[in-house]
């Protein structure tokens, strides 16, 4: 198990980095703002592609940077995947995919091990091809096995998918979420799309202007009401839920959630298997009571707990789901004239009405997905 | 005319093989180095490129003398006098070459950029091992023309062999200069022979490189 603790304080060439900060020993923590805030050469920093004197970090309590100690990238045990795939063009796709693993010193001839992992990144078929002809999702899939190959202890990405047309992000974005799921070493993810974090983050560290401004869980992230997410027209909610059961007859999954139960149109694994479920405030309507038949099937207690203005003529109502308010926290997209009418107000307790299909959410292929993480309680 | 032929290809291809070695970590240095002095060390290099030769030759004559520090140090540590002599040659030969193999070579090194080296880091290449299995291959092109510029610039050299080296048969009387002989003695025959065969080879010699060059080109 690696954790990574980092300090960085001081400039890069002209950029100014000040922050502290550890990330957990599992999952993707996405390190998250706007084009210019650091985020690249705070990766680069970790990676040691760049030099900021007076830094530390550690990982596992190995120092890679501290005083005058300064271990070099070739040194590190990381794998880093670039937004450009940065694949060698002079050889092919193996000995692209080997040219870490014998550095790193793992048998290249370790075929379950190539096996394995071209298969997880579906790029079995290319292995004696020449890399110049592949697409751009192909050669990013070999860049992320590549660096896998050499079984890195912190894997580092940026901006994966950045570089690539919308078909070729469609593509790959099974692929990482496979990976999301079974890989056992931290991941630092550099985006400026809330999309891929909503999908693939488990943690979040927000910055700008190279200051860390909001570290959290993603679901705590997302809705902060003192953080620009909350305040969006396009809010989303992240809920990660334990399937309880499936109803073959109406096709449908119940989910355990903080605070309540969901039911999805859809077969979500095995019981006991942790989904992430998506949820766009704009899905989300309240209502005062359940009186009224109605056919959306998910209407769950809950309680305002802030009413967040946006910059459209709606508001987002946060939410906490529960009786008393004591689950999760949720997203409702509301008009303002609903607001006056139904005299909505903090510490008021409404029925949030989720539709059912918008809870699909996380994936827009027929790939399997795999959400699984490890069952924090056995308990039923 | 056999003697002047072969002594020619020994000096070009000796002199190549050398400007291969010190000129690849010369032209990674340029590409890469900040540093103020760079442009100076710049400015060197590319010097052959306007100095008439045979100020280049003069210079070099007077360096190369044993009553000088250069030509007496090796004097003294090598036991060879370099004036008029095939050593005297190559030393010539190299500086007055360096340009033509340098530059192309910088320019690959540079056009390859920092990014696949930076991969390979990533990938646990030490430098070294970097720059022989990434910086190299990639820079082939490169290392293609800055061998052949400088080959052939050797065969061409005129200037600096008639100041440096004289007309000393086997020893440096190479093709340039039996050509300007031959023509000097009214002998247009065999001057005829070793202009047509040097105008043919060169046509050869480029035709080649830019079908290497092509064939590469399609490979990357």
């Amino acid at each position: 198990m690696s954790t990574l603790s980092a300090r960085f304080d001081g400039k890069v060439g002209s950029f100014r980095l000040n922050m502290e900060f550890t990330i957990p020993s599992r999952g993707v923590t996405a390190l998250f703002g706007p084009s210019g805030c650091g985020k690249t050469t705070l990766l680069r920093c970790i990676a040691g592609l760049n030099h900021m004197p007076g830094a530390e970090l550690t990982l596992d309590g190995e120092v890679w940077q501290k005083g005058r100690t300064f271990v070099p990238t070739h040194k590190r045990p990381i794998g880093y995947v670039f937004q450009e795939p940065g694949l060698f063009p002079h050889l092919s796709v193996r000995k692209n995919l080997t040219y870490g693993m014998k550095r790193a010193g793992i048998d290249s001839r370790d075929s379950e091990h190539l096996n394995e992992l071209t298969a997880l990144m579906g790029i079995e078929h290319l292995l004696e091809r020449g890399v110049t002809a592949l697409s751009g999702g192909e050669k990013q899939r070999v860049a992320i096995a590549r660096a896998l190959l050499m079984r890195p202890r912190l894997l580092l990405m940026d901006e994966p998918l950045s570089a690539l047309d919308q078909d070729n992000k469609n593509e790959i974005m099974p692929y990482l979420e496979q990976l999301h799921s079974q890989l056992e070493i931290p991941v630092i993810y550099v985006t400026h799309d809330r999309r891929e974090v909503e999908r693939l983050a488990d943690q979040l560290l927000l910055l700008r202007k190279g200051e860390l401004i909001a570290q959290g869980e993603i679901g705590e992230i997302l809705t902060n009401p003192d953080l620009p997410f909350g305040r969006s027209q396009d809010a989303v909610t992240v809920l990660d839920g334990r399937v309880r059961h499936y109803d073959a007859r109406y096709g449908l999954s119940t989910l355990q959630i903080d605070g309540g139960t969901l039911e999805v149109p859809d077969t979500l694994g095995p019981t006991g298997v942790y989904k992430r479920l998506r949820i766009a405030s704009t899905d989300v309507s309240l209502a005062l009571n359940t009186d009224q038949p109605s056919t959306i099937l998910n209407r769950l207690p809950a309680v305002i707990w802030k009413i967040l203005p946006t910059d459209g003529p709606s508001v987002n109502v946060l939410l906490r789901i529960g009786n008393m308010g004591e689950g999760s926290a949720l997203l409702a997209s509301v008009t303002r004239k609903s607001v006056d009418s139904m005299q909505l107000t903090p510490g008021q307790s409404v029925y949030a009405q989720i539709k059912g299909a918008s809870l699909l959410g996380s994936s827009t292929t027929n790939k399997p997905r795999k959400h699984e993480m490890t069952p924090l309680i056995a308990c039923e | 005319m056999t003697e002047a032929i072969l002594l020619t290809i020994k000096l070009a291809g000796l002199t190549t093989l050398i400007l291969l070695l010190i000129g690849s970590p010369l032209a990674w240095w340029l590409a890469h180095n900040r540093t103020w002095y760079k442009e100076i060390v710049n400015a060197m290099v590319a010097l052959p490129l306007v100095l008439p030769p045979t100020v280049l030759g003069f210079y070099l004559l007077l360096a190369m003398s044993p009553q000088n520090a250069f030509g007496a140090f090796i004097k003294e540590h090598f036991d060879i006098t370099l004036p008029f002599t095939f050593e005297g040659l190559v030393i010539g030969s190299v500086i007055y070459s360096l340009p033509f193999v340098v530059q192309p070579i910088r320019n690959a090194f540079e056009a390859i950029g920092r990014a696949p080296m930076e991969v390979a880091a990533t990938l646990r290449a030490s430098p070294l091992d970097r720059f022989l299995t990434v910086a190299l291959p990639l820079a082939r092109p490169g290392f293609l023309s800055g061998a052949v510029l400088g080959f052939a610039h050797t065969v061409g050299e005129f200037g600096v062999v008639l100041m440096i080296g004289g007309n000393l048969p086997g020893e440096t009387k190479v093709l340039s200069i039996a050509i300007y002989d031959h023509v000097e003695s009214l002998e247009w025959t065999e001057a005829h022979i070793l202009s047509g065969g040097m105008l043919v080879s060169s046509f050869v010699l480029i035709f080649l490189m830019i079908l290497i060059e092509k064939r590469w080109g399609r490979l990357n």
